[in-house]
């Protein structure tokens, strides 16, 4: 039941605050940030509970549509709920960056943040198949209204391609699964749509390849991985600041998860076949999109295309399939979510002061806002891999991993950790050092992080330190459910 | 000759019959735009009420003409029941004719007549019967406004083209049941046999005949490349006419081509088989594409319908290859989730037009939301519905769809229906994005509908919750239907 207290937090909460615009504009994101808390203190029990010999440390199930055999299935365990906890500790930083940066119809904004979040947290837990799809759809619209509403100049297009990118690869993905419930019919008798009956299926190699194949559009359009990436810059770019926390922080983690979950598991032959060209996939997304991104002016843009070369690292990791890579995968999604979600609210942040992301209108920042540079400077060196960090441990235990996989995919691969200490030390210098330029529209200068600002960046500078110090317990955590999943 | 246990399941026919009939003498005794809408919806009420309660216990063959089962008692009950909501929206939206309002809802009633007669035939004299009575209805209902002399739109205009080339179509269908009649000896629907020596000519007339009928029923389902008609008489038509072509008008022609198609096995001839397929595919391009360009929502709704009747044909060509009744309970709940979808974007246009005036730009919704928030997120309910996402019964639709394909193999079809699907998302988004906008003051067009509209306004609730609800919760019907098309 806590599962269903979970994600009904966040419905019932997105509700209230979009009723609470009623009654004055600056309530709702007072009801989205208990709601946000409350969901966390959820989360810190969900933590604590013991899965005590039990696969899955909770778990609810019921009948949803008998006819198809689909159930009202949610589960999670150690992966699951690592995610979930992410999902949360994002979403406050989220409703944090929105604070002060949305003023128009607050109510609704809310409301979707609310509803973004709960539908990630559905896709986090269902084990039913259609459930999860389910889940996989609901968290589009509301990122759709984030975007297309609250969003900058071409928030039209880029509304509208994120919809219909994901939504296209979706349905791809849907008639995989339908394929798979369908043989569940031919084999068993009757429809299935659930996790564990659909693992017991025996499928014939080509048609196991399309099957998988249709998972892997699906993910890899979430992911985002070349050749499936191009919705993402855009996205990002014109998404307002709290939309592109969730989206980098929490929604591409989504697809990471899809193929550590379903498309692996489900399909091991398949995957082992095509985890030559998902490597190199991922290697080319390492390199191209690095390089790409050092071509950007706009900064958003910029990061954007980093997180496409990080999430490289991810499918590396994932394809590598076996415990050292997949766990590294792993921690490079959480590690991701906070540097990531952190450099987009910095984006933000300056977005917000000077209005706008164009680098070349920007420099020598480092005298007038002094804190913000050393917060970004963390940041990227955070995300470029230095050892102490998060995304060390990340990459560094994929790279393993993947090595004993795919040389040289892998070798490959790990000319990126040179690419991104390159543009991640260019955007410093270019924003941060040489000559004070005043961006446009800015008279009075620029104002540092205040307190409120500051106390979501150490949190989340606590967090990539802790996975960077020890990463043992987080590990620890995943390693029970690699072991069952990984054979 | 007829007893009265025959006539008793025919009750809902008779039901609105009769209503029909009481609302004639009522305009002839005193005419009143009141009474004549109330009579309607109350006489369809109770039919519909009536073909509900029937439903668990009726199966039975009424004259040669008609069977009276499950499956066409439901689509009678949808009937009677979306016509209601159909009167209730033309209330308001006649109430400044400056003509007599009173005869649309006799014409309403007529055509619901033949929907009933057409969803429960299984004999071509049944199938022509019903949807001639349709037709006509629809010809005087499209032309309503005709002597208005500030009437919105061309509705004789676009009557004139339906009449035209409807008759034509139903030309085509009768040349082809005079073809399956010198093969079979029979006008009601049977299996059409392969090489039987005792038929008089050969198989090639049966195909032909196949096709003919085809021909005819597509143009009446707007299937490509019979839907040329589609959007013009669609925006000339008075919005309630158009709901009534677009929802009921599909659906009774839907459910008989359905039930023609399961009885005579017309699929199990490949050159039948194909042309189904091209005529599937066909609509799905053509409908979305041409659906992207549109300014005019009811012209969009129209080019969206094309694709909407693309993706049904899907499950119809499914059904020769299921083992089971899937691709029929897919037809089924589509339409029903079809019809209210479609009737539910219908009536949001008819809630903000009138006679005079009607509003179907898409520039005319700008910054809706903000105006009329509950109408808008109404609104973008059925645009999503229709784009076929998650929480609305278009999702569930879609979902059945895919299935009937999946299991029937037919790859081609689903990578036209994945494709289709993905362009429509961009011309409903659209919309939704228009409402979004910021609100455009001084261009603000249309007033907010006020107290008169109160039904209306309740007509879309009820409309909203059905969708919100098939969408989450859709075992109800699932079974509801799995039992009707098990008997058929």
């Amino acid at each position: 039941m806590i599962l269903v207290a979970l994600i009904s937090i966040l419905f019932i909460g997105g509700l209230l605050s979009w009723a609470a615009e009623g009654l004055d504009s600056k309530f709702p994101r007072v009801v989205a940030l208990i709601t946000i808390l409350i969901e966390l203190a959820v989360v810190i029990f969900l933590l604590q509970m013991d899965a005590g010999g039990d696969s899955y440390i909770a778990s609810v199930e019921g009948e949803w549509i008998p006819r198809f055999g689909i159930g009202f299935y949610l589960a999670s365990d150690g992966l699951s709920v690592l995610m979930i906890a992410l999902t949360g500790f994002l979403g406050l930083v989220a409703i944090g960056a929105a604070w002060n940066e949305i003023t128009e119809k607050t109510g609704f904004f809310y409301f979707n943040l609310l509803w973004t979040l709960a539908g990630v947290i559905g896709v986090f837990t269902a084990l039913d198949l259609f459930l999860f799809f389910f889940f996989w759809e609901v968290m589009l619209i509301p990122m759709y209204f984030i975007i297309a509403i609250w969003g900058h100049e071409n928030k039209n297009y880029a509304a509208m391609k994120f919809f219909i990118f994901t939504q296209v690869s979706g349905m791809i993905m849907l008639i995989s699964i339908l394929l798979l419930s369908y043989l569940h019919y031919v084999s068993f008798g009757r429809f299935s749509f659930k996790y564990e009956d659909l693992l017991l299926l025996e499928i014939a190699l080509p048609l196991q390849l399309w099957i998988m194949l249709g998972f892997f559009v699906g993910f890899a359009t979430k992911l985002p991985s070349v050749p499936f990436h191009s919705w993402l810059p855009d996205a990002h770019s014109q998404a307002p600041t709290a939309g592109s926390v969730i989206l980098a922080g929490i929604l591409l983690k989504t697809g990471a998860y899809g193929l550590i979950r379903f498309a692996i598991p489900l399909f091991p032959e398949a995957s082992e076949l095509f985890a030559p060209i998902a490597m190199t996939l991922a290697a080319v997304s390492i390199l191209y999109c690095a390089k790409v991104a050092f071509a950007q002016t706009d900064i958003k843009r910029l990061i954007a295309y980093t997180s496409i070369s990080h999430m490289g690292f991810v499918t590396l990791g994932i394809y590598a399939w076996n415990e050292q890579a997949v766990q590294g995968a792993i921690m490079t999604m959480l590690a991701h979510g906070l540097s990531a979600a952190a450099l987009f609210m910095l984006a933000g942040g300056l977005q917000h002061r000077i209005h706008t992301r164009d680098m070349s209108k920007m420099g020598g920042f480092w005298k007038a806002v002094p804190r913000m540079a050393v917060v970004t400077l963390f940041f990227s060196i955070a995300a470029l891999g230095m050892p102490g960090l998060g995304n060390f441990v990340g990459e560094f235990l994929a790279l393993i991993g993947a090595f004993q996989a795919n040389i040289w995919a892998t070798v490959a691969a790990a000319f990126g950790l040179i690419l991104a200490s390159v543009y991640s030390l260019w955007v410093i210098q270019q924003v941060f050092q040489g000559e004070y330029k005043m961006g446009a529209g800015v008279e009075t200068g620029l104002i540092d992080l205040d307190k409120r600002e500051m106390t979501y960046f150490v949190l989340m500078m606590l967090g990539l330190i802790w996975m960077g110090l020890y990463p043992q317990s987080f590990l620890a955590m995943t390693q029970p459910v690699l072991a069952q999943i990984i054979t | 000759m007829i007893s009265l246990d025959d006539l008793l399941p025919l009750l809902p026919l008779l039901i609105t019959t009769v209503t029909v009939v009481i609302t004639m003498i009522a305009i002839a005794l005193r005419r009143s735009h009141a009474a004549s809408a109330t009579i309607t919806i109350i006489g369809l009420l109770i039919a519909a009420f009536v073909a509900i309660r029937m439903m668990p216990y009726t199966n039975q063959q009424i004259t040669p003409l008609l069977v009276i089962d499950q499956f066409s008692l439901l689509f009678t009950a949808l009937s009677c029941i979306f016509a209601l909501f159909i009167a209730i929206l033309s209330y308001p939206y006649f109430l400044k004719l400056d003509d007599h309002k009173e005869e649309f809802y006799l014409l309403l009633g007529i055509a619901t007549v033949g929907s009933i007669v057409m969803v429960s035939s299984n004999h071509f004299i049944g199938l022509v019967l019903g949807l001639e009575t349709l037709s006509m209805s629809l010809y005087g209902m499209i032309a309503y406004p005709l002597h208005s002399k500030n009437a919105a739109k061309n509705p004789l205009e676009a009557s004139v083209k339906y009449l035209v080339l409807s008759a034509a179509a139903s030309g085509f269908v009768l040349f082809g049941i005079a073809l399956v009649y010198m093969q079979t000896g029979s006008l009601a629907f049977v299996q059409l046999e392969h090489g039987n020596s005792e038929i008089i000519l050969s198989e090639g007339y049966t195909v032909l005949a196949l096709m003919l009928i085809a021909a005819g029923i597509s143009f009446k389902l707007s299937l490509a490349p019979f839907h040329m008609w589609t959007p013009d008489v669609y925006e000339g038509a008075p919005v309630p006419a158009t709901a009534y072509l677009a929802t009921i008008g599909k659906m009774a022609m839907f459910v008989v081509f359905l039930r023609f198609v399961l009885v005579s096995d017309a699929l199990s001839f490949g050159s039948v088989l194909a042309a189904f397929s091209l005529i599937a595919i066909a609509s799905i391009v053509i409908g979305n594409l041409l659906a992207l360009v549109q300014q005019n929502l009811k012209r969009l709704l129209a080019y969206s319908s094309i694709a909407h009747m693309g993706y049904l044909m899907i499950a119809v060509v499914a059904s020769f290859s299921n083992q089971n009744t899937l691709s029929t309970e897919a037809i089924s709940f589509y339409l029903v989730a079809y019809l209210v979808m479609s009737l539910g974007a219908f009536g949001v246009i008819s809630i903000v037009s009138s006679s005079e005036n009607e509003f179907d730009l898409v520039a005319d919704f700008q910054g809706l939301f903000w105006r009329a928030p509950w109408l808008a997120v109404i609104f973008t309910a059925m645009l999503l519905s229709l784009a076929g996402i998650p929480l609305t019964a278009g999702f569930i639709g879609k979902f059945y769809i895919f299935f009937a394909g999946v299991e029937s193999s037919l790859w081609v079809l689903l990578f036209a229906l994945v494709i289709g699907s993905g362009i429509g998302l961009y011309y409903y988004l659209r919309i939704i994005y228009a409402m979004l906008l910021p609100r455009a003051l001084e261009e603000e067009r249309f007033p907010i509908a006020g107290i008169e509209s109160l039904t209306s306004y309740c007509v879309l609730a009820i409309l909203f919750l059905i969708l919100i609800i098939l969408g989450v919760y859709p075992a109800p019907l699932m079974n509801l239907l799995e039992n009707a098309v098990s008997l058929i």
